[in-house]
């Protein structure tokens, strides 16, 4: 479904990605692990158009989108739930949820997406006329990336949507972006959070300073003793 | 969403938004009429109409969408211009070609708005501030030199002798349906995508919106009006100078669109006519001599508020005949919901 081909990115002269290649089936959930500064979510504004990628190809549903501007990218059917939530604070939650179907036309579609988005995240529906600036952290998560499901993605990209939520909420997000992949929608995870991701991930890839260090089933990375260790906070003997 | 139940909630607000324009205008009119509001006062209401419809330019561009403007009154000054060379050459007096200088000013400065808005908008907040300041400047010294171009503007002598063929009668109307239509733009698709593009751009992009479009869009339609306001000006006022439509100026609509609220219609509208004024009754209450002190009142009365209400006097709320409809059930199945604004 999205495959990403040896893409270098810079910030200005700095290089952020030196040639990162991977593929998301569809159907998957495949997850990027790393520590900080390892180039994960410039590869996710990579892809999703914020960024342009200086060399190397990034294909989606067959197509070439290494050079397509974001908001078009989004019509194709890629939704990017941003690090940091990027909510709309001063717009409510229902304005909110409208413009993440900003690319659709038909009313009665988005009625039965917000119906839908509302039935997985009944906060939202109480909260649905207050400014979303006023949402708690998990609220303003939930918001995020039922904005991201109104446009009805084939693919989901979610960037830290754990960062800043208490143990019990981030298993509750993983247990709903489970269950959005189980409905058929494709999810690509960048986390922190090693162990949860891993847990949910059908594959996983680690980077370290803008280079894919090891990739895999989830499975085998959280056996591997080098993830263990880097990431799961495992001592080796 | 149930959209007949929408439009049908807004027309009936705006029923009442034009009750309340008629019963201002009645109001108006017969003060003027009976002369109880001089017409030294009636030139200072017009004034304030006008300023109205230059800031509502500003509010959208600055208030709704984010892109902050120093150079708002260059816009103002180029319908100003673009009028005034219409009125002077071809119109000397006619009611039929003043009325084809409003759109001319509008259309003028939309154009030039929509040329200069297509590289400068790319720039975000401060730095799209010296650029549009950096604009104003050049427009203000081209109006300085305008004579070496065309002898008819005047140049830095202005133009004199203007045709005063806008009266109270169509300020107002024109307010009216600038008011109108501002308040739909914002209220439609066009104006949610502009507000989101102010709250956060790079979210806004990754919804699907095409950004620099709405951009530029709300600049030119911001511009627009700024033109149109500058169309009326000098069809009231008898003498056009380039000294009007300075960075002072520019700076005149930014304080208005702050000091209101970012974001609220009802904010600009009543604190540009309230500012304009406030700022003739200062040389009353403080007599020739003092006139100078003016410009030491109103930047107090610009700290005081902006301590006391950063926020802005309406703070992004709006009068509940400018508020949009209150949001409706996601099913719309529901049954008729009563509007609880009116």
């Amino acid at each position: 479904m999205l495959t990403v081909n040896n893409i270098q990115v810079y910030y200005g002269a700095i290089q952020a990605l030196h040639g990162i290649s991977f593929e998301v089936n569809e159907g998957e959930i495949v997850t990027l692990i790393g520590a900080n500064g390892a180039g994960k979510s410039t590869t996710l504004r990579t892809i999703s158009g914020l960024i342009r990628a200086k060399s190397g190809l990034i294909e989606f549903m067959g197509q070439d989108i290494t050079k397509t501007p974001a908001h078009k990218i989004v019509k194709m059917g890629l939704a990017h739930v941003p690090e940091g939530r990027k909510i709309f604070p001063n717009l409510t939650v229902h304005e909110n949820l409208l413009m993440g179907a900003y690319t659709k036309s038909d009313r009665t579609e988005i009625a039965a997406s917000l119906e839908n988005v509302f039935q997985r995240f009944p906060r939202l529906k109480e909260r649905e006329k207050q400014h979303a600036g006023t949402l708690s952290g998990g609220e303003q998560q939930m918001l995020a990336m039922g904005r991201g499901l109104m446009c009805k993605p084939s693919l989901l990209i979610l960037d830290e949507p754990s960062m800043g939520l208490s143990p019990i909420l981030v298993e509750e997000i993983f247990n709903i972006i489970q269950e959005i992949n189980q409905l058929g929608t494709t999810v690509l995870l960048v986390e922190q959070n090693a162990f949860m991701s891993l847990q949910i991930a059908h594959r996983a890839y680690v980077l370290e300073t803008g280079r894919i260090l090891l990739s895999g089933t989830a499975a085998d990375l959280q056996a591997n003793p080098k993830v263990r260790s880097a990431y799961l906070g495992d001592v080796i003997e | 969403m149930d959209m007949g139940k929408k439009t049908k909630m807004n027309l009936g607000k705006t029923a009442v938004l034009l009750l309340i324009t008629l019963a201002v205008y009645v109001v108006m009119k017969a003060l003027l009429i009976s002369s109880i509001l001089s017409s030294y006062w009636g030139l200072v209401l017009d004034q304030a109409l006008i300023t109205t419809i230059g800031a509502l330019g500003l509010c959208i561009i600055y208030g709704f969408s984010g892109q902050f403007s120093l150079g708002h009154a260059a816009f103002y000054g180029i319908g100003a211009y673009a009028a005034a060379f219409v009125s002077k050459t071809y119109g000397h007096g006619s009611m039929a070609w003043f009325l084809l200088a409003l759109p001319v000013g509008a259309l003028t400065a939309a154009l030039v708005a929509f040329l200069i808005g297509l590289p400068i908008l790319r720039l975000r907040s401060d730095y799209l501030g010296i650029a549009t300041l950096g604009f104003g400047i050049i427009v203000k010294v081209g109006m300085d030199n305008s004579n070496r171009l065309l002898p008819v503007l005047g140049g830095a002598t202005g133009i004199t002798g203007l045709p005063q063929v806008a009266g109270f009668d169509i300020i107002f109307l024109c307010t009216v349906m600038t008011v109108l239509l501002t308040r739909n733009f914002v209220q439609s698709s066009y104006g949610r995508a502009c507000t989101a593009i102010r709250d956060d751009e790079i979210a806004a992009d990754i919804m699907g919106i095409d950004t620099t479009r709405y951009k530029v869009l709300a600049f030119v339609f911001g511009c627009a009006l700024a033109g149109l306001a500058g169309a009326l000006y000098v069809h009231r006022y008898p003498f056009l100078h380039p000294s009007s439509f300075d960075f002072l100026k520019s700076f005149d609509f930014l304080l208005i669109v702050v000091l209101g609220g970012l974001g609220s219609m009802s904010g600009t509208i009543i604190t540009s006519i309230a500012w304009v004024f406030l700022l003739e009754g200062l040389r009353f209450v403080l007599g020739q001599q003092f006139l100078e002190f003016r410009g030491v009142i109103y930047a107090l009365i610009l700290v005081v508020i902006i301590l006391l209400r950063p926020q802005g006097i309406f703070g992004g709320k709006e009068v509940s005949v400018m508020a949009p409809p209150k949001a409706i059930p996601a099913s719309g199945k529901e049954g008729p919901h009563a509007d609880p604004g009116n």
